[in-house]
């Protein structure tokens, strides 16, 4: 799924939820590490200050905005990962790179090299190169 | 896709799909305002499993496509710079500017990073005094405060060699501005869950009661964004406009109040250009007087910067609702995610994108009609 004929790098309205490992009290910041479904980032914890070690959170672009629950948490994470939002949302920036610098090749324009398409199938972007 | 066909067979989506066919009486404007729930509504195949009157207007949501062109230039030319360390995040570097993208700057030997969070570029300004490190401080009211954050922290550490290059829009002034056009058509709103996350709903109620468009606030999952447009429809069959919460596992009526607290110090509200709609009103965050030194506006010498958009471009009109994307005459023509004419195809969360990558090139009649589409 990476690089897969999508600009798919980071969406920046996507919030995940993930689970407090840690917290790490560094200077004037209050600092989480934060576990989502195996991968473990240093998440901003200062808007969700009464966040206790084993909580949840939605966390967006490395700040946790909101507590939810354990059970909706664990859905939502098991949707996102199969909807393959995970891996984008959490992308190492090597990752990241990698896809801005192959995305737009993969999506040639004439529709030849064939257009990733979930929904309508990719009959219909062979058909629309024909149109 | 498996996790697509698993979705639409499931017994709630079916169910919730059912109930929106049973209540719907005549055709409804909806529109998502959020890219992400765009995104989300396409690649699901969520549109097509409404009643064929039911129809999803793709609002001005995605941050990435709204940013405006110059703001683009402005970026890359401080990118291009010299002793500059430019940060943002992965969206924007094939977003193009007038001649090129920050892709292209790193490669043509500029020091452009991709961060996870604003706190890794003040980080960055920590470990290279040499160095000026600005960050692209794009996006909605849900990315404002980890950009509030970053300069408050910048400030407060006393780091110097640290910027923003702030480009915030607001979604309520957005919606009023959609309601307030001429020949505006839309009937209900599914409002950002994530924005709301940060924001509350408490700006909705004046909307929803002065336009009379009912407003959900709705979350992202499919079956959350089946679930918002089923009480959309409902309310509205029902000639009821209120404002709903059809997100409360993550979204409460006030918000975050810490983050709004930080917001209001950090931030001044100011008129925003949108790319492809125009300057609205007091729909924008730019950082107040307190905190003016760290503007990469102000730091860096670009205010000579201007920049018209493409004619060909109908992003505007896409943005607005006016029109789908297919409907443009440069889509999936001139205009493809590897040539862009406007943010709209250039990002994952643009509505031009979602529509090409996704297959959407046709009408439904056409798809229909060439036995294409299952449901």
């Amino acid at each position: 799924m990476v690089a897969s004929g999508r600009y798919n790098v980071v969406a920046m309205c996507l919030a995940i939820p993930g689970r407090v490992d840690e917290i790490l009290n560094e200077g004037d910041l209050l600092i989480g590490r934060v576990n989502f479904g195996g991968i473990v980032k240093r998440v901003c914890l200062d808007y969700v200050p009464d966040i206790e070690v084993g909580e949840y959170a939605i966390v967006h672009v490395g700040f946790a905005i909101s507590k939810l629950d354990a059970e909706t948490a664990e859905k939502t994470l098991e949707v996102f990962r199969k909807m393959g939002m995970l891996e984008e949302e959490l992308a190492s920036e090597e990752e990241a790179f990698a896809r801005a610098a192959a995305a737009p090749q993969s999506n040639c324009p004439d529709g030849s090299c064939g257009v990733e398409s979930e929904s309508a199938g990719q009959q219909v972007g062979e058909s629309a190169k024909v149109h | 896709m498996k996790y697509l066909t698993e979705f639409r067979n499931g017994e709630i989506a079916q169910r919730i799909a059912r109930e929106i066919h049973a209540a719907t009486t005549r055709p409804w404007k909806i529109m998502e305002v959020c890219g992400g729930q765009t995104h989300s509504i396409i690649k699901n195949g969520i549109d097509q499993m409404l009643p064929a009157g039911v129809e999803m207007v793709h609002g001005p949501g995605c941050p990435v496509c709204v940013t405006p062109l110059e703001l683009i230039d402005k970026a890359l030319a401080i990118a291009a710079q010299p002793g500059v360390i430019f940060c943002s995040f992965g969206d924007m570097l094939r977003v193009p500017g007038t001649d090129r993208d920050l892709f292209q700057v790193k490669g043509a030997g500029g020091d452009v990073r991709i961060v996870y969070s604003p706190l890794d570029a003040v980080d960055l300004a920590v470990k290279n005094p040499d160095k000026q490190v600005v960050f692209f401080g794009v996006g909605f009211e849900t990315t404002a405060p980890a950009n509030a954050m970053s300069v408050h922290v910048a400030k407060r550490r006393g780091i110097k060699n640290f910027s923003v290059l702030v480009s915030h829009v607001l979604v309520p002034p957005a919606i009023e501005a959609i309601l307030s056009a001429p020949g505006t058509d839309i009937n209900g709103f599914l409002a950002a869950g994530h924005v709301c996350s940060v924001m509350g709903y408490w700006e909705y109620p004046p909307i929803a009661k002065h336009f009379r468009v009912p407003i959900v606030v709705t979350g992202f999952e499919p079956l959350d964004l089946l679930d918002g447009i089923r009480r959309t429809v409902i309310q509205l069959e029902a000639g009821k406009h209120e404002v709903e919460n059809a997100y409360e596992r993550v979204v409460t009526f006030q918000g975050n109040k810490p983050a709004q607290k930080l917001l209001s110090e950090v931030f001044e509200v100011t008129d925003r250009a949108w790319r492809g709609i125009g300057v609205i009103p007091k729909s924008g965050w730019r950082l107040n007087a307190d905190y003016r030194e760290f503007d990469a506006e102000y730091r860096f010498e670009i205010t000579g910067i201007h920049t018209e958009e493409s004619p060909l471009c109908k992003s505007g009109d896409v943005l607005r609702g006016v029109i789908k994307p297919a409907a443009c005459p440069a889509f999936g023509k001139q205009c493809t995610p590897r040539h862009p004419l406007g943010a709209t195809m250039v990002s994952s969360e643009g509505a031009c994108a979602a529509y090409f990558n996704y297959g959407r090139f046709l009408s439904a009649e056409e798809l229909a009609g060439a036995g294409k589409v299952g449901s």
